[in-house]
């Protein structure tokens, strides 16, 4: 299952002046893998997200993504190298239809330029069509497409979720980031995403990295897990190693109380 | 083939609104007074569709717009006045040094965002009024002697041009990832777009555009002042803008006709003329909070797909 090494990140971290948010996380990420990233609230796993999609310049350490070094370069260029990601706070184009919500995220795919658009030459037309059936048939495969002419802010929120995660895909990764997937999904809906990951997965052979706070969505279907507290890695294994981690119980659970009374 | 429909729709109404004035203007229905309405009225279209590409449709605040109607206006008339040359030649040649003008104002501003963009634009606007003022050779304080040139028809073909490019612009996607970096910055980053190229292009297209119109308004007047440019300038263009409605490019072209003409025929009551103007501004805002339009276009109205809508796509 496991290919080549797709992502490494060595002891990468950022510091905003005298807090260290991150620090020493390292990662390795296989082709294929589908990865968990888990821990207490305000433990940085949307920080490191942040310096791994290039919204943060990391401070120390390296990242590194198909042999190529991605420290500095900006977020638009990151996607472009082939990783793109959802937000823990669905940031959708609100004021855009679903379909081109889609549109957009494939922007970078298309190749017509400014001055074909302006004068309507074929290439434009050409190229906007290619981008219309592009971006329909990922509507297609995430059932939106009843919904492709409704504006983004007018879909019931876990319709948002997917679509998040459709423009996503549409931007072309090889690793995919989901930030919180599941979060405000009832348990149905939660099953149905885990069943939609496990999907696109096999559909597109992604490489899949996921913050989530579900429990049972994270120990149902990833592979491996790191876990962070305090910006630094605490532990990282299968499920079964890190539900049986004691440091791992300690951060989410607290130390254990030695009391008087017996 | 809807795109295409409303495409030939958008020419038969330009060539009947073109023809239906034409017609009352020389039948005399109209007299000549009227003409410089209209000439006016198409000026303030082209300002307000070219700030609405930068704000409405790119979501970045530029409140300096007559700065770039101000380097249109005074290359245009150094074109005629200085160099003999031809009209349409200075008329471009506004436009293409207004772009670059945008863009040295617009490459190290449009890093900032909101209030702070607001008020490095305004202050941009003023850098270029007061270089005109100081430049002797286009007459300082005094101004610079311009000969009419501007006509209906020749305004009516450059509004025309200007809306197309607009139009076709924003509805390409080139003009979805500006109102992407409108509706979410960060997402519009995280999806491959680059943010500060898109700013900068938009901003530049509005320059250009404005030049233009700056071209069209020195030659309709007999002499052009660095006062014509302040900071009203702007807001005036400005209003016309949120007026409107923000992202609606109809809503931008309904407003300045509307303000055009409300403005003409104050003039006839010079004490209480800003008095009532400002009522005006102060009422629509109260009853439409969005502006006439919303961000809606007057083709949704008509069922005519959305060739001119703000939302791009086809």
């Amino acid at each position: 299952m496991a290919g080549q090494s797709l992502l490494q990140i060595k002891n990468a971290g950022i510091q905003f002046g005298g807090l260290k948010a991150v620090s020493g996380f390292n990662m390795e990420i296989n082709q294929g893998e589908l990865i968990g990233l888990i821990g207490p609230n305000g433990a940085g796993k949307t920080t490191s997200f942040n310096l791994l999609t290039g919204v943060y310049v990391p401070t120390e350490g390296d990242i590194s993504f198909n042999g190529e070094r991605l420290n500095g370069l900006a977020p638009y260029q990151v996607t472009r190298k082939g990783i793109s990601r959802t937000f823990q706070n669905i940031r959708l184009f609100n004021e855009l239809s679903v379909l081109d919500n889609v549109k957009v995220a494939y922007h970078s795919l298309a190749k017509h330029s400014i001055i074909s658009s302006i004068l309507r030459l074929p290439s434009h037309f050409a190229g906007e069509k290619e981008m219309e059936e592009k971006s329909l048939e990922f509507l297609k495969i995430f059932q939106l497409d009843r919904f492709k002419d409704e504006k983004a802010k007018n879909l019931p929120y876990g319709q948002q979720r997917r679509l998040e995660i459709a423009r996503a895909l549409a931007a072309g990764p090889k690793l995919l980031l989901l930030d919180e997937p599941a979060a405000g999904m009832n348990p149905q809906e939660t099953h149905e995403l885990m069943e939609l990951i496990a999907f696109i997965r096999n559909q597109f052979n992604l490489t899949i990295l996921l913050i989530e706070h579900d429990m049972q969505l994270v120990m149902g279907i990833c592979e491996r897990i790191y876990v962070l507290d305090h910006g630094q890695q605490i532990a990282n294994g299968t499920p079964e190693e890190i539900r049986n981690n004691p440091k791992v119980i300690e951060a989410y659970l607290g130390e254990e109380v030695h009391s008087d009374h017996a | 083939m809807k795109k295409a429909k409303s495409f030939w729709l958008f020419i038969i109404l330009a060539v009947f609104v073109y023809g239906l004035i034409q017609f009352l203007l020389t039948s005399e229905v109209l007299n000549p007074y009227y003409q410089n309405m209209f000439i006016v009225m198409a000026i303030n279209i082209m300002l307000a569709v070219s700030l609405h590409l930068v704000i409405g449709i790119t979501g970045q605040f530029s409140i300096g717009h007559a700065g770039f109607l101000a380097v249109g206006a005074y290359v245009s008339a150094i074109f005629t006045m200085k160099l003999g040359l031809p009209f349409p030649i200075a008329l471009l040649a506004g436009g293409v040094v207004a772009a670059l003008a945008g863009l040295i104002v617009g490459i190290p501003s449009l890093r900032l965002k909101g209030d702070y963009l607001a008020i490095a634009t305004l202050g941009f606007a003023e850098i270029i009024r007061i270089v005109f003022l100081n430049i002797e050779y286009v007459g300082g304080a005094a101004g610079l002697q311009v000969s009419h040139l501007t006509t209906w028809t020749s305004t009516f073909i450059m509004l025309v041009l200007t809306i197309l490019i607009v139009v076709n612009f924003t509805n390409s996607r080139h003009g979805r990832a500006c109102i992407a970096i409108r509706e979410n910055e960060i997402a519009a980053d995280a999806m491959g777009i680059n943010t500060t190229y898109y700013k900068v292009i938009a901003f530049a297209i509005g320059s250009l555009l404005a030049g233009i119109a700056g071209g069209l308004y020195s030659h309709n007047f007999y002499i052009i002042q660095p006062t014509n440019f302040g900071f009203l300038k702007s807001f005036d263009i400005l209003i016309i803008v949120v007026l409107g409605g923000l992202g609606s490019l109809s809503g931008s072209v309904i407003a300045a006709i509307l303000l055009t003409v409300i403005s003409t025929f104050l003039q006839d009551y010079p004490e209480t003329r800003m008095i009532i103007y400002s009522l005006v501004l102060v009422f629509v805002m109260i009853f439409r909070p969005k502006g006439l339009m919303g961000t809606r276009e007057i083709t949704e109205f008509f069922g005519l797909g959305k060739w001119k809508s703000s939302k791009g796509g086809n």
